[in-house]
This record gives C-alpha cells, structure tokens and sequence, in this order.
C-alpha cells in the first residue's frame, strides 16, 4: 500500500528490485508531492508576497501555508518562529553566524558532541574563531551514547551556546535532547537542536523540548531537497541579527540606513525556493495521514529484524548500539572494506551508503575508516532486509573463500 | 614476462567477461575476486611516494624494469580497485616500454568497464593507466640517456 505511492520504488537497478536503503541520506518521495510541485509550476507559478496579482496571491498563500503546517506539525507557539531555510545546513550556518555574533565573546564557550554531523561542527568552529570563543565537544562511550556526566561536568557559566544532534545520522542514537536542554538552560546556555535524522521519524515538540533553536530539512522526511526549517523562540530570533541581506528581509532602505522586516521574514533575503516550500507541505501532509504509533512500531520492528539477521553474519561488527535508537544499522565486517560492499550491494540493486558519513571525528572515536549504513523507513520490508542479508553473505564467502 | 602481446591478453579478458554477460552483480563479483587474489604488496612499497593521485581508494602502484620490460607490482586498501589493478598488471606488466607506451587499452571499454565501476572509479582508473604510462616514459628516458 505505502509503496505504491512511491513510483521509484518499482523501478529496477540492474536487472534486480531496487532496496533502497538510504533513507538517512534522503528518502524518497511520494507521488502527491512531486505533483504539488508540478502543480505549482503548472498552475500558479508566480513570485510571492510583494504581487498583488492573482497568481502571486495563490502562491504566497501556498507558501505561507506550509509555514502554519509546519508550526503544527512542531508545535511552536506562533508561525513566525518557523524560518524557511535551504536545509539543516543552512539552518545551523544561520544559527551559528547570527546568534554566535550575540552572544559568543572571547573565551566564552560553544558545546558540542562527539557524534556531530560535519554540519554541527563546523559552523560553530568557524564562528569561535572569528569571536575568539572555544569548542567544546561532550564524549561519547563505545555505544554511541552521549556520557551524560561528562555533559554536565562541561556546562559551565562560559558555555554560551549548546548545539546537539537530535538523532545521529551515523549511529541512529537518540540522544535524551529534553534533558539536555534544561540542564544547558540551568547555566544560562542557548540551545539549538540538530534535528535532520529525527523529524521524520520522532514526533517534534519544540515547547514540551523548550529549545531555543531546532533546525532539520524537508528531504529526509519525503519532502523535496532544498527546503529546511529553523524554528526559534521569538526572543531569542528577536535578539539574532539578520543573516543575509537582500530583498524581503527589510522594512525600508535609504542608503543611509535600512530598517529590517519582522520575524519571519528578516531571515528569508531573497526569492525562496517557493516550490519546495509547497510540495514540503504535502510531505506534512502525507506524514500526518500515518498513524505516528504505527509508524514508530513498525520502524523499531524493522530495525530489531535487520539487527537479528545481520547479527548472523561472519564478522560483522555493529557500531553504534544505543539502547535508543532509530532505524539506522551502520556495520563493518571483518577485513571486507565498507567501499567494496556498497558497490557490491549496488550491482545488486542494494543502495546503502559507505565512508564517513560526514562524521569524520565519530569514525575516528571508533578508530574506523567509515562504516556501511543501511538506515530505514517506512516503505522498507523484512523481505528487503533478507535480501541484504543474503548479499552480504555472498561477498563474506568469496573473502573468506 | 609475458610471452603473450598486450592485445592477445586482452582479448581474452574480452572472452572471460563475455561469460559473465551483462549482468553486473557477477561482474563486480568477479572483479572482487580477482582483487582478493592479487599478491598484496610487500610492505616497504606501500608508501606515500607510490600513492596514486586522483584515486579515491588508496591505490600504490610500483613499477620496476626488468631486462628492458616493464615490471608491475600494485595494492588497494579496497578489493574491487586491487581488481581493476589486476587486470591492467595482467595486460602491461612484463611488456616492453615502447608496447606500455603505445599501448591501446580497448578491454576497458569492450568489458563495459564504464558502466560497472561508475565515472569517479573510471576516473581513478585512468589515472592508474596515465602512471604506469609515466613510469614507461621516464624508464626509457632513463635508458635513451645511458646508451
């Protein structure tokens, strides 16, 4: 039934059924938003907000309505804490520029953790460099879970800024963000969530979390590449500068002096992506229609499935084993390099992601090259799992032949 | 050293691989395994001076000459590039360096070679091909200035 309404799934690789297993990458896209796109371009095409003729009207009313969907779908208190963005990235990038240069001062402290995206690290040693500030990071232990009084032993008064993986990409560990939060809001710290692994799979409250900040991308979560979302608490965007200048971001411009617009807007320079924005909506949508219970069931089915089946196979080591996780499974196998089994798996028709993940200082934690990930979701089955589980066989035999 | 020309060799890695069809599962079966029978490189030629540039997988290659012949000895730190190593040691190493030099490596593209490994590892793959043709090139410079 789910498949069905993902085309791309009844394609084939190479004669054989694609498994598409790198839903941590990007996920694929149902049919009702690639034709929200379509329709957009085909019906209403139009710039948004300044038009006052009927199409610019359709379309700054689509957009605008994605940001309303999008405050439900978080739960933040009032749409103009979502701030449209080009993806987590961007989101982080804006996030470390406009808050870093409030509040991070020489000396004062940002606090990280040793399972973050390339994304959370290296915007935040950019700024810390520029404002004479130190990055922390929080270690991890040989499951991939955050050592929480290692946290806590960092938090100090110095530590201004936190920014913490949500979910981690390359592990599937669900980190305990509610916490965090609070005890990083316990020494006066702002916090900002990475968020771009959990919110296709964990429901998002970012009151019930209290972050200040939240960022993560409509492509992992069936919507369309090139859209992400930065939600933040009013008072904190209100004491952020603007980013990027340009059109729609301002109230007034003199060449003396400019005026900003107000939130959202002082954050969105420029012509949006106002496509992606629109067929985001229909992700929304289409992510809304599931049954939030069954959905996380039937992931944590899948992820215990593969585990038991991979479990089986000659020298295949798991890394990352957190008690709480996501359907991520990374793996190595003995003396078989990860590059060597992805291109294996893809002759099959398997698609995995092998290497870093963009996680380079995590590999380097576990002392590995890279793993092979195989990250799931809702349209993956056990029969795929069993195909990759044979696959894997095969290529252990002629190694170890 | 090889008694067969470099043409004779690859048109019987054409025949092997037509066996194969085109499937490409056992095409890049048959590579790895290729790859993990090749004689690993003995220690004190996996240096850095030997590292092939424009590989993404780490590939060192070492060339020798050997009564005038040109002697090939290669490593990956992955099976499928010590694969494609082995097929190119197979068709060059033990040729003289005017046959090296002139060489026209049309297996690569008669096995379909493009299609099964991608375009970054037939990029990496050119550049094996561009080093051992260097390595040719400056044995006989090396030569020519003796004589």
């Amino acid at each position: 039934m789910i498949r069905e309404q993902f085309r791309i799934l009844s394609r084939e690789i190479n004669g054989r059924p694609l498994v598409y297993f790198d839903n941590a990458a990007t996920t694929q896209k149902p049919d009702v938003v690639i034709n929200a796109i379509s329709e957009y371009y085909q019906d209403y095409n139009a710039n948004i907000h300044r038009g006052i003729h009927t199409l610019a009207e359709k379309a700054t009313e689509a957009y605008e309505g994605t940001r309303r969907k999008v405050k439900e779908y978080i739960n933040a208190s009032s749409s103009d804490e979502v701030i449209f963005t080009y993806g987590t990235t961007d989101g982080i990038n804006l996030a470390a520029n406009s808050l870093g240069r409030a509040t991070l001062n020489k000396g004062d402290e940002v606090l990280i953790s040793a399972m973050e995206h390339h994304s959370n690290i290296v915007p935040w040693q950019m700024i810390c460099e520029e404002r004479g500030a130190i990055l922390r990071v929080a270690p991890i232990n040989d499951a991939g879970e955050l050592i929480y009084e290692e946290y806590l032993k960092l938090l100090s008064e110095k530590v201004k800024i936190v920014s913490i993986v949500h979910v981690s990409n390359s592990l599937g560990t669900i980190n305990p963000v509610k916490k965090i939060i609070a005890d990083a809001h316990a020494v006066g710290a702002y916090v900002l969530i990475d968020g771009a692994q959990a919110a296709a799979h964990l429901g998002v409250d970012v009151q019930d979390l209290d972050c200040d900040l939240y960022a993560f991308s409509s492509h992992k979560m069936f919507g369309p590449t090139g859209v992400g979302v930065l939600y933040g608490k009013r008072a904190v965007l209100d004491l952020m500068p603007p980013y990027r200048g340009g059109g729609e971001m301002i109230k007034e411009v003199t060449f003396e002096k400019t005026t900003y617009n107000d939130l959202p807007f002082k954050f969105e320079a420029g012509t949006p992506n106002i496509a992606d924005v629109i067929g985001f909506s229909s992700a929304i949508d289409y992510i809304n229609a599931l049954d939030k219970n069954s959905v996380q069931e039937y992931e944590k089915k899948l992820l215990e499935y593969g585990v038991s089946k991979l479990a089986e196979i000659d020298g295949l080591k798991f890394i990352g084993t957190a008690k709480d996780k996501i359907s991520v499974i990374s793996f190595i196998i003995e003396d078989v390099h990860p590059f060597d089994i992805g291109m294996m798996l893809d002759a099959g028709g398997v698609a995995v992601r092998t290497g870093h993940h963009c996680t380079q200082p995590l590999m380097d934690y576990y002392n590995i090259e890279g793993t092979v990930r195989a990250s799931l979701s809702i349209y993956n089955t056990e029969a795929e799992i069993d195909i990759l589980a044979e696959k894997l066989k095969a290529i252990v035999k002629i190694k170890r032949k | 050293m090889s008694d067969q020309s470099i043409n004779e060799i690859q048109d019987e890695i054409i025949d092997e691989f037509a066996i194969l069809g085109d499937d490409k599962e056992s095409t890049v079966f048959y590579i790895m395994e290729l790859g993990s029978n090749l004689e690993p490189l003995e220690d004190r030629y996996r240096i850095d001076s030997n590292l092939i540039k424009g590989c993404q997988s780490k590939v060192w290659l070492e060339a020798e000459l050997e009564d005038d012949r040109l002697v090939l000895k290669a490593d990956s730190n992955t099976d499928i590039t010590k694969g494609l190593i082995s097929l190119l040691i197979r068709v060059l190493s033990g040729q003289s360096l005017d046959n090296v030099i002139n060489a026209d490596l049309y297996f690569i593209e008669k096995i379909g070679m493009h299609n099964v490994i991608g375009s970054q590892r037939s990029n990496g793959l050119a550049s094996m091909i561009k080093q051992i043709r260097l390595y040719a090139i400056a044995y006989k410079t090396k030569l020519q200035s003796q004589s």
